[in-house]
């Protein structure tokens, strides 16, 4: 499999009068064409932020970046205004967790499809219109002709979230970037969303970054699991390996603090403390205030992300 | 004068801390012309439970389904329109009765939303203190209450009493409500998603933190929550709720191990797997939720249920009056008029 995607040494920082959030520090990995990246991780950890770097959507005048973000060779950092607004939508689109205020409630479904599809492809209205009427059809929404009029108030959250998708898909991208696309959905709609997902990825071999909080549905669509902790990650393996043997104790006290089957009665596994405040990025590891396992080289440098094997990296002074 | 003591159980064991009957509320929806009432929410439809002292009893459901109406109507931040609240023995709101205020004293409330539901011009230590002062508690005695209260909860007092709510963390925050909640030394606590919005890590600090405190203050739990893992994790029962209605009821290992409803089945199967190589491949059932305005006639489930046949659309299927597992659906009950029931 060839990279379609490269990101290297990625920093991310937001700058207001008062303060300044070191949001992604350092962030690398690789994404193949038709795989599919899970990263994990709790509020702050940068995870939206890396993947909204991807399509530039942090306000320019506040935001300072550096590192590299290629896509099959071309430095996103660097693009102009025109060649970005080429970018989005039609080589990497991206769907949100919030479909209700991503789309625009003034104009109706189909508008809002056509109108991406006419920008990118150039297609007469009608040609446009037709074109989203298959692609409704496509994210297996019932009697796509009428669900093309309607607006987005009256389709349900589920409903919604298939719109978006068939909106990120119109103008056939390779890459699909998900931002906790199913967290505000019920638990029998957030199935059929993510096997939707997981589906479309095959048919299309589409490369998909898919950020979450909950380990259950980043193991449900993830080939690989990245694990973010403080704008860095600290764990990369492939998703069997990682639920297997998560090897940085970060990783480790996260997968045992879910509860999940079979775990009443038992005391549950908790991390101490709170994640770090951005502004004030410790020096070495960041999860070494709360780590049980912390030792004086910890905080004596930021620890490197190691291969400990084929595929499998961590960033710990402990990993063998 | 009320001294804030514990409050004594009454009635022994045996007899329910709180029991519901025949709760309903409907929720008139404005629309049309000149603002008339043309529709309504049916978001709880005759609901009938027991709180038994010293349990957890669980309360999943998806959203719309009103598992938090009936946790407001539990303490009457809102009005039932019609049904009967009786709490160890004593109705509420009725004449020879307790009052509201003083079921409040007995039950209170931890909401999801831990930054909303605290006054951001209140030091934690002003809010912590508010209700034992309003009932009467000396100064002095408020302020030993309220470090105890921190205590409890696992915040220093010195570091955290002056502080305002935007100088903690979402987990402190939550710490802070559920100590608000016990300040009032109440016997019944309701647990409105209260976990919901933790990172994982912290959640996991809070549900070991709401297992010790309920050892210690022999208190009894309502825990309401759309997460099915920690719901089992909680609870010694477990309440199934779609569109206003209970579709099943019953001990957590039941509702787990061998659920009855259809509905319920979906929801355990809609979760996710922990497990690559066993990952779900066909969603257990299709669709949304329906809209609570105008619910399905008959068995609410019926337009998602695969087993729907003409009988569920025509009648309601009662909620089975057996102890141990209730379950509301045709199939379960003998003589129904449903292929897969029993003969009469």
């Amino acid at each position: 499999m060839t990279n379609m995607l490269q990101v290297r040494d990625l920093h991310v920082t937001f700058v207001t009068p008062d303060r300044t959030v070191h949001a992604v520090n350092g962030v690398s990995f690789d994404l193949a064409r038709g795989e599919t990246l899970g990263i994990l991780g709790e509020s702050g950890s940068g995870k939206s932020v890396t993947l909204r770097s991807i399509l530039r959507l942090h306000p320019e005048h506040r935001t300072r970046w550096s590192g590299s973000i290629k896509l099959e060779g071309d430095e996103i950092l660097d693009m102009a205004p025109k060649a970005l607004s080429d970018l989005r939508g039609q080589r990497v689109s991206m769907i949100f967790q919030e479909p209700a205020t991503a789309f625009d409630p003034v104009f109706t479904i189909g508008q809002q499809i056509a109108e991406t599809v006419r920008r990118h492809t150039g297609k007469s209205e009608t040609d446009a219109m037709k074109r989203a009427k298959d692609l409704l059809e496509m994210v297996r929404i019932p009697s796509p002709a009428q669900r093309l009029k309607a607006y987005p108030h009256e389709m349900s959250g589920g409903m919604r979230q298939r719109a978006m998708i068939a909106l990120a898909l119109s103008c056939n991208p390779t890459l699909l970037l998900a931002d906790e696309p199913t967290t505000a959905l019920d638990a029998t709609v957030q199935i059929q969303v993510l096997l939707l997902i997981r589906e479309l990825q095959r048919e299309f071999n589409l490369g998909v970054i898919f950020v979450t909080h909950d380990i259950g549905v980043a193991v449900e669509v993830s080939d690989r699991i990245g694990v973010m902790y403080a704008g860095k990650l600290v764990e990369m393996a492939p998703v069997e390996r990682m639920v297997d043997a998560p090897q940085h104790p970060y990783s480790r006290g996260l997968l045992a603090s879910t509860v999940h089957d079979g775990m009443r009665g038992q005391r549950l596994e908790s991390i101490p403390g709170a994640p770090p405040d951005l502004a004030a990025v410790p020096d070495g590891c960041s999860f070494a205030p709360r780590c049980k396992f912390v030792r004086p080289d910890c905080t004596a440098s930021i620890p490197s992300l190691r291969e400990v094997e084929a595929s499998h990296a961590v960033r710990c002074v402990l990993a063998a | 004068m009320d001294t804030l003591l514990p409050i004594q159980d009454r009635g022994g064991p045996a007899q329910p801390l709180l029991l519901a009957t025949g709760l309903r509320k409907h929720f008139p929806v404005a629309g049309g012309l000149l603002g008339r009432t043309t529709k309504v929410v049916r978001a709880v439809d005759d609901l009938t439970l027991s709180v038994a002292k010293g349990e957890t009893l669980g309360v999943v459901g998806e959203s719309g389904c009103g598992k938090s109406t009936v946790a407001r109507l539990l303490i009457r931040l809102i009005k039932p329109d019609k049904g009967t609240m009786v709490l160890d023995g004593d109705p509420v709101d009725e004449p020879h009765g307790i009052t509201v205020n003083e079921l409040r004293r007995q039950v209170q409330m931890v909401f999801q939303d831990s930054y909303a539901s605290l006054n951001p011009r209140l030091t934690i230590a002003e809010t912590l203190a508010f209700a034992p002062r309003a009932h009467g508690l000396p100064a002095a005695e408020a302020r030993e209450r309220v470090r105890d209260l921190l205590s409890k909860v696992g915040l220093d007092p010195v570091n955290y009493a002056t502080r305002y709510p935007h100088e903690l963390s979402g987990g402190q925050r939550q710490r802070v409500n559920i100590a608000r909640a016990l300040a009032l030394r109440p016997r019944l606590i309701i647990l409105d998603e209260a976990v919901s919005a933790l990172d994982k890590s912290v959640e996991a600090q809070v549900l070991n933190m709401l297992v010790d405190l309920k050892t210690e203050l022999d208190l009894t739990y309502v825990f309401i929550s759309h997460d099915l893992n920690v719901v089992q994790y909680l609870s010694d029962r477990v309440l199934v709720m779609y569109l206003g209605k209970i579709v099943e009821l019953g001990p957590v290992e039941a509702i787990y191990g061998n659920p009855q409803h259809p509905y319920t089945r979906a929801l355990l199967s809609a979760r996710p797997s922990m497990d690559p190589r066993k990952r779900t491949h066909e969603a257990p059932i299709q669709g949304d939720p329906p809209n609570p305005i105008d619910p399905p006639s008959g068995c609410r489930f019926r337009t998602r249920c695969p087993f729907a046949e003409d009988v569920c659309a025509r009648v309601e299927p009662p909620l089975t009056d057996a102890k141990f597992q209730a379950v509301a659906c045709h199939m379960r009950v003998a003589g129904s008029g449903h292929s897969k029931a029993m003969a009469a």
